[in-house]
C-alpha cells in the first residue's frame, strides 16, 4: 500500500493540464478526487510519473443553466452535487444517487468528472449520465469535442477519451418539469459499489408514459443505456405484463462478472428487481 | 457528625466503585487522537521493514535475487531464510506445537506468505525495493478443500514433517494430518443413539473469518549491542509471553528483553501470537545495529496474521420424543492452513470446543475433532470468543434448533425442557467440564417476556401464511440463541501456553497521600481496564477510582501474566486485583487499629474506612491509614503499604446469556433485516455496567458481521479473496441493527468478587442469534440448515431452490 515515486503537477488551467498530458503522454494521469487512482497507485496496479492535479483549474468548477441544458464542470464535487438548489431544483435524481456514492468524506472528495471519466463500471454516475442522455465535454490539444456518455464507455476503464484529452463538463438535457425518477441500488454496506443498480427517468401523460430512460451500473464492464426496455415502457401504462417484458429486455443485455457481491446469475436478477423498483417509484413521483 | 460530614452513600459514590456506570478513562487520550500506538513511536536512526510475499499458493521457491534491489540508495539489507538459518530463526515454534517457517525455506504454503524481509531507511524505498526482487517459483499443486486434505494423493504439503507420524497431540494418520483429539465417552455415545426415539445429523460449517481490528500488527525492536538489551515495542495481547519467547528463541536473557506493549488498537485473538514480522524486525535490529519498524498494512493483516473459525463440525443428536436430549456426537475437521499456529493453550489443540454440550443436561456425549493442513494462512486465534467456544456454540445451538424443528417442537421449549436446572450447579457436563454456576430457566423466561416471544410466533405463523398466498414478498425470521461460554484461562493444573502456567498478577501501591499506582499482568486493547480494574480496587480499599492509576503491557514494571484474550482478565487478572487489594486493606486494619488505639478486631470495614465496631465516628479513612502506614506504622511492623498477588484459579467461569433475534427478509433480493435483537447476558457480578454494554454491543456488531457476511475465502488457486475492506465486511453504524441489553446476575461462586468476563460472549451468542433467525426463517419453505455466510445473494439462493422466487 505504498505507491512508487511521482511528480506532482498542479496546474491552474485547462490548456495548461491539456500541455502536460501532451507533453508526458503515457506516463501522465489527471487527477480528480483521487478515490479511484490513489487506491490503484497505493496497489502499485497505476504507476504514473507524472499526477496532474486539477484542483487547481478554476474553469472546471461550478453549475449553471444554459437554456434547456445544465452544465456541471468536471471538478464539481458530489458533496456540492448533493447539496446544490439547482440540481435540487431540476434534476433531483443526481442528489439521490450521489447520495448513494460511498459516503460524505468521499463524496467531500469525489467529482462529476472523475466518476464519469475514469471508466469503472462500479461507478453510479455514468450510468446515471446515459439515463439522463448526458454529453461529455471534452478538451484536448485540438480543442473541444462532445461525446454522449451513451458512446463514452468502452470496456472497463477503457472510455472515448484519448490520453491526452480531460473531460471539462458534463452537460444534461434538463428534463421536463414533474418528471419522475428513481436511482435504486442495491449494496452490501455503505461506500459500496452497486451489485446492481438502475436509473429510470419517466415522464407521464395521464396513466401512459410519454418518455421514459433507464440504464443499469455494475453489470457488465461498462454501464448499461437499457434502449430495449426503454422502449417497451414508452407509450405504455406501466401494467405488470409490460413491465416484465422489460425488466426482461433489460436483464437480456446484462453480463454482470460474478465477484464477492454474487454470481452473475443473480447480479442480473437483482437488475431487474431494482428496475422494477425504480419504475415503481418514478412512476409514483411521475404521477404524484 | 456535622452538615459537613460526607454522608455513606456520599462516601460510596465518591468512590466510583464496582457497579459504577464510571466513563472509560482511557477515552479521554482516545478520542482526541492522543493515544499513543506502536507505530506513533520513532526512534533515531530507525529503519523500515516490509515483506515481500508469494503470489502462489503453493510453490517451491528455487531463487531470490536482491542485486537490483539493493542497488537503490537507502536499502540496507534483504533477509531470506538462508540468512535466518544463521541465527535458527528460518523456523519459529507455534503455541500449537507445530513449527512455522518464518522466511519462505524452499517453498511457501500459502499466498502472501513471508518470502523475504527489506529493511530500508524508509517505507517507500522498502516498497521500490520489494518491486525489483526477482523470486523464482515453480507452482505445486493446491489444496484449498479440506475435506480434500486426507485424500491419498492430497499433494504433501508440508514435507518437513515426512516420517514423524507422531505429532505434537497425538499420531497422524496421513502426511496432511495434524492431530485427532477425542473426548467423552464413546461406547455409551454410540449406545444412546443406538436406543434413541429420534436422532439429526447436520454438518454446520463456521467458515473462515478475520478479527480485523482497527490497528494490524505491528512492532518496533531496537537492539542496543552495547548492553546487548533488546527493547521490542509491540501490538501484544501478552507481552510477558512475547518476552519470554522472544529469550527462549534468541537466548538474550529476559531480563535485557524489555517488550512494551503501548496502546493496542483492538487484538480480538489476532495480536496473540508470535508473527514472522516480529522475528524479522529484531533479527534485522541485531544485523543493523538500528531499530527497525514493520508495520502490517490492511491487506497483510487479512490474508496473513490469524484467521479465526474455519471448523466443518458434523452434528448428531439423540433424543425422546419428548424433545429430551439423550447423546450429542459431534466430528469436528479443523482447516488450520499451512501451519498449525492455533492460540490455544498447549494441551487444548481444538480449544475448549468440549463446551460444545452448552447449556444442556447431555447424560453422554463424545466428540472427535481432526485438524489438517491446507494451502491457506495459518492461525485459527479465538476472534473474541474463549478458544474455540464460538464454534461449539454455534455448533449445538444449531443443532438444538434441527432438532426442534425435526421434532416439531418449538426451539425456545426444546431449550426450556433440557437446560440444566439451577440446583444442578456445580455441574459436571458429559465433556468434562465442571460448570460453576447457572439459572438459566430464569434467564430465558426474563428474555422470553422482554420481546413477548409467543406474540412473535404468532406474527410469523401470520405471516408465513400471508407469504403463502402471494401477500407478500417478505419472511420472518426469530432466532434462539442460549449459549454457555466458558472462560478465564486458566487453571494451572490444566492451562499453559508453551509451558508457562495460566496465572495472572496485580501490583497494588498506595502512596503516602492515598493515590495509588497499580499494574497487571493483563493488557488492554480497548476492553477499559484502566477504568475497570480501578473500580474493583476503589471498592476493595476505599480509595476513590479516580486517585487510581493502572498502567499495563510493560514488562519492566508489570508483574508477570499471561495477557487479555479469551475473556480471561476479569476471571483471572481481576481475581489477582481483589486479593492483593485485600492483602492492604489487611495490613491497614492493623494500622488502623493502632491509629485508634484498639484490637483490630474491633474494627469494621466501611466503604473507604475501618470503624470501631458499635462506634462508627472513631474511625480512619483509608487515606489517614497510608499516611500513617509510611510515617508512623505501629510498632513491629514495616513501613509501606503495597502488595502482589498472583492468582491461578480453581476453575474457569461459565457466563451465559439468552440472545434473540428477529429478522425480515426480502426473498427477491436475499436481503435479511434484522428488526429486533435482544441480548440477555449474566456475566455473574457487574463491575461497570456501561462498560458491559460497551463490550456487549461491540461483541455483537462482530457476531452481525460474521453471521451475515464477514468471510475470508479463496479460489481453487489458492488465491485469498476479499482480503481488503472493499469485500470483508465490516459493519457501518449504518448497518448495524440496534441492539437492546439486558442481564440477570448469577456470581462466580470461586472468583473472589463473583466476576466471570463478559467481553466474549455477545460474539459467541450472537452468531447463532443470527444464523438461526435466517434458518427460521425458511423453516417453513423446507430447508432444514443453510450454512453461514447469510449474504444476501447465499440468502436469495436459497430463497430460489426453495421455489420462493415462483
Amino acid at each position: 500500500m505504498i505507491p512508487g515515486e511521482f511528480i506532482y503537477h498542479r496546474p491552474s488551467s485547462v490548456a495548461e493540464a491539456v500541455s502536460l498530458l501532451v507533453s508526458h503522454g503515457d506516463e501522465a494521469r489527471p487527477l480528480a478526487g483521487g478515490h479511484s487512482l490513489i487506491p490503484m497507485m497505493k496497489l502499485r496496479m497505476a504507476a504514473p510519473e507524472h499526477l496532474i492535479d486539477l484542483s487547481g483549474v478554476a474553469d472546471l468548477k461550478g453549475m449553471q443553466e444554459v437554456g434547456d441544458t445544465i452544465v456541471i464542470g468536471a471538478m464539481t464535487t458530489q458533496h456540492e452535487l448533493v447539496n446544490s438548489d439547482l440540481l435540487i431544483a431540476k434534476l433531483p435524481i443526481i442528489r439521490e444517487t450521489s447520495l448513494m456514492i460511498a459516503d460524505p468524506q468521499i463524496r467531500y472528495m469525489g467529482t462529476i468528472g472523475g466518476n464519469v471519466a475514469n471508466g469503472d463500471p462500479g461507478n453510479d454516475l455514468p450510468g446515471l449520465m446515459q439515463c439522463l442522455n448526458a454529453v461529455y465535454v471534452l478538451a484536448g490539444p485540438d480543442g473541444e469535442r462532445e461525446v454522449a456518455a451513451r458512446d463514452f464507455y468502452e470496456a472497463a476503464y477503457f472510455t472515448a477519451l484519448a490520453p491526452e484529452e480531460l473531460v471539462t463538463a458534463v452537460k444534461i438535457p434538463t428534463p421536463p418539469a414533474g418528471h419522475g425518477f428513481a436511482y435504486e441500488k442495491l449494496k452490501r454496506k455503505v461506500g459500496d459499489y452497486a451489485t446492481a443498480a438502475a436509473a429510470v427517468l419517466v415522464t407521464m401523460s395521464g396513466d401512459t408514459v410519454s418518455s421514459c430512460s433507464v440504464a443499469l451500473t455494475n453489470v457488465a464492464d461498462t454501464p448499461l443505456y437499457a434502449a430495449q426496455a426503454s422502449e417497451i415502457l414508452n407509450g405504455s401504462t406501466l401494467d405488470a405484463d409490460t413491465v416484465t417484458r422489460a425488466v426482461a429486455a433489460a436483464e437480456a443485455i446484462t453480463m454482470p462478472a460474478a465477484d464477492g457481491r454474487g454470481p452473475a446469475e443473480y447480479r442480473t436478477k437483482m437488475a431487474g428487481v431494482m428496475l422494477e423498483r425504480a419504475l415503481a417509484r418514478a412512476a409514483e413521483r411521475a404521477k404524484g | 457528625m456535622n452538615d459537613m460530614t460526607p454522608s455513606r452513600e456520599q462516601r460510596e459514590a465518591a468512590l466510583e466503585g464496582m457497579g459504577c456506570k464510571r466513563k472509560r478513562v482511557e477515552d479521554i487520550r482516545f478520542t482526541q487522537g492522543k493515544g499513543k500506538y506502536v507505530d506513533d513511536i520513532k526512534m533515531p536512526g530507525m529503519l523500515h521493514g516490509d515483506f515481500v510475499r508469494s503470489p502462489y499458493a503453493h510453490a517451491k521457491v528455487t531463487k531470490i535475487d536482491a542485486t537490483e534491489a539493493l542497488k537503490i540508495p537507502g536499502v540496507i539489507a534483504v533477509l531470506t531464510a538462508e540468512d535466518l538459518k544463521g541465527v535458527n530463526l528460518a523456523w519459529m515454534p507455534t503455541l500449537a506445537g507445530d513449527v512455522q517457517m518464518v522466511l519462505a525455506d524452499g517453498k511457501v504454503l500459502y499466498q502472501n506468505q513471508e518470502v523475504a524481509f527489506v529493511v530500508a531507511e524508509d517505507r517507500y524505498i522498502a516498497d521500490d525495493a520489494i518491486q525489483l526482487i526477482e523470486v523464482e517459483y515453480e507452482e505445486l499443486p493446491v489444496l484449498v478443500d479440506p475435506f480434500k486434505s486426507m485424500d491419498p494423493d492430497a499433494p504433501v504439503l508440508r514435507p518437513d514433517l515426512e516420517g514423524k507420524m507422531e505429532g505434537a497431540h497425538g499420531p497422524r494418520k496421513h502426511h496432511n494430518h495434524i492431530f485427532n483429539w477425542s473426548v467423552g465417552d464413546e461406547d455409551a455415545t454410540d449406545k444412546a443413539f443406538a436406543e434413541a426415539e429420534v436422532t439429526v445429523k447436520e454438518m454446520i460449517s463456521y467458515h473462515r473469518t478475520h478479527p480485523s481490528p482497527l490497528e494490524t500488527c505491528q512492532c518496533l525492536a531496537s537492539m542496543d549491542k552495547v548492553n546487548g538489551e533488546l527493547t521490542l515495542y509491540g501490538t501484544f495481547q501478552a507481552p510477558h509471553v512475547i518476552r519470554t519467547v522472544a529469550s527462549l528463541l534468541s537466548t538474550i536473557p529476559e531480563h535485557k528483553i524489555h517488550v512494551i506493549a503501548p496502546d493496542v488498537g483492538g487484538g480480538f485473538g489476532n495480536k496473540v501470537g508470535a508473527y514472522p514480522g516480529y522475528i524479522c524486525s529484531i533479527v534485522a535490529s541485531i544485523v543493523t545495529g538500528q531499530p527497525v519498524k514493520w508495520v502490517e498494512d490492511r491487506m497483510e493483516n487479512l490474508s496473513t496474521t490469524s484467521f479465526a473459525r474455519d471448523y466443518h463440525m458434523t452434528t448428531e443428536i439423540a433424543a425422546k420424543k419428548d424433545g429430551t436430549v439423550t447423546g450429542l456426537k459431534v466430528h469436528v475437521l479443523g482447516d488450520h492452513g499451512g501451519f498449525d499456529a492455533c492460540a490455544d493453550p498447549s494441551k487444548w489443540p481444538a480449544g475448549f470446543f468440549n463446551i460444545v454440550t452448552g447449556s444442556y443436561d447431555f447424560p453422554v456425549a463424545h466428540l472427535s475433532v481432526d485438524g489438517v493442513y491446507t494451502n491457506k494462512a495459518p492461525g485459527g486465534v479465538a476472534y473474541r470468543c474463549s478458544f474455540r467456544v464460538t464454534e461449539a456454540a454455534y455448533c449445538i445451538e444449531r443443532g438444538m434448533d434441527v432438532l426442534a424443528q425435526k421434532l416439531g417442537m418449538d426451539p425456545a421449549d426444546l431449550r426450556l425442557k433440557n437446560f440444566i436446572k439451577a440446583e444442578q450447579f456445580p455441574y459436571n457436563s458429559a465433556l468434562g467440564w465442571e460448570y460453576d454456576s447457572g439459572d438459566y430457566h430464569t434467564a430465558m423466561h426474563k428474555a422470553m417476556d422482554a420481546i413477548d416471544y409467543r406474540g412473535l410466533r404468532e406474527e410469523q405463523k401470520a405471516k408465513q401464511e400471508a407469504f403463502k398466498r402471494g401477500e407478500t414478498r417478505e419472511i420472518m425470521g426469530i432466532g434462539v440463541c442460549f449459549f454457555t461460554e466458558i472462560v478465564g484461562a486458566g487453571p494451572s493444573k490444566n492451562c499453559d501456553i508453551l509451558g508457562v502456567a495460566m496465572f495472572d498478577s496485580a501490583e497494588i501501591r498506595i502512596h503516602p497521600t492515598g493515590s495509588v499506582i497499580s499494574r497487571m499482568g493483563s493488557k488492554s486493547q480497548g476492553q477499559g481496564h484502566e477504568t475497570t480494574w480501578a473500580q474493583i480496587i476503589a471498592t476493595e480499599i476505599g480509595i476513590p477510582a479516580a486517585d487510581i492509576m493502572v498502567e499495563e503491557g510493560d514488562t519492566d514494571t508489570a508483574p508477570y501474566g499471561l495477557g487479555t484474550y479469551g475473556s480471561r482478565s476479569t476471571p483471572v487478572a481481576g481475581a489477582a486485583i481483589a486479593l492483593a487489594a485485600r492483602k492492604i486493606r489487611a495490613k491497614a486494619q492493623m494500622i488502623a487499629a493502632h491509629m485508634l488505639e484498639v484490637s483490630e478486631f474491633d474494627l469494621e470495614w466501611d466503604i473507604d474506612g475501618f470503624q470501631v465496631k458499635g462506634n462508627p465516628e472513631a474511625r480512619k479513612s483509608m487515606k489517614e491509614i497510608a499516611w500513617a502506614a509510611y510515617n508512623a506504622p505501629p510498632p513491629g511492623i514495616e513501613p509501606g503499604l503495597e502488595a502482589v498477588s498472583y492468582y491461578d484459579p480453581p476453575n474457569m467461569t461459565y457466563p451465559f446469556g439468552a440472545y434473540f433475534c428477529v429478522m425480515d427478509i426480502d426473498v427477491d433480493t436475499g436481503v435479511a433485516k434484522t428488526r429486533r435483537f435482544y441480548a440477555l447476558d449474566d456475566c455473574g457480578t457487574r463491575i461497570n455496567p456501561m462498560i458491559i454494554e460497551g463490550q456487549v454491543h461491540g461483541g455483537l456488531t462482530e457476531a452481525f458481521a460474521i453471521a451475515m457476511g464477514q468471510e475470508i475465502s479463496y479460489d481453487e488457486m489458492g488465491n485469498v479473496m476479499g482480503a481488503s475492506f472493499m469485500d470483508f465486511f465490516l459493519p457501518t453504524a449504518v448497518e448495524t441493527p440496534h441492539w437492546e441489553t439486558d442481564h440477570t446476575v448469577t456470581p462466580s461462586p470461586h472468583h473472589p468478587i463473583g466476576a466471570k468476563g463478559v467481553g466474549e460472549s455477545p460474539n459467541v451468542g450472537g452468531v447463532p442469534a443470527f444464523s438461526n433467525a435466517v434458518n427460521d426463517a425458511f423453516g417453513f419453505l423446507g430447508s432444514t440448515h443453510i450454512q453461514m455466510p447469510h449474504d444476501a445473494w447465499r440468502v436469495w439462493q436459497v430463497a430460489k431452490n426453495l421455489g420462493a422466487h415462483g
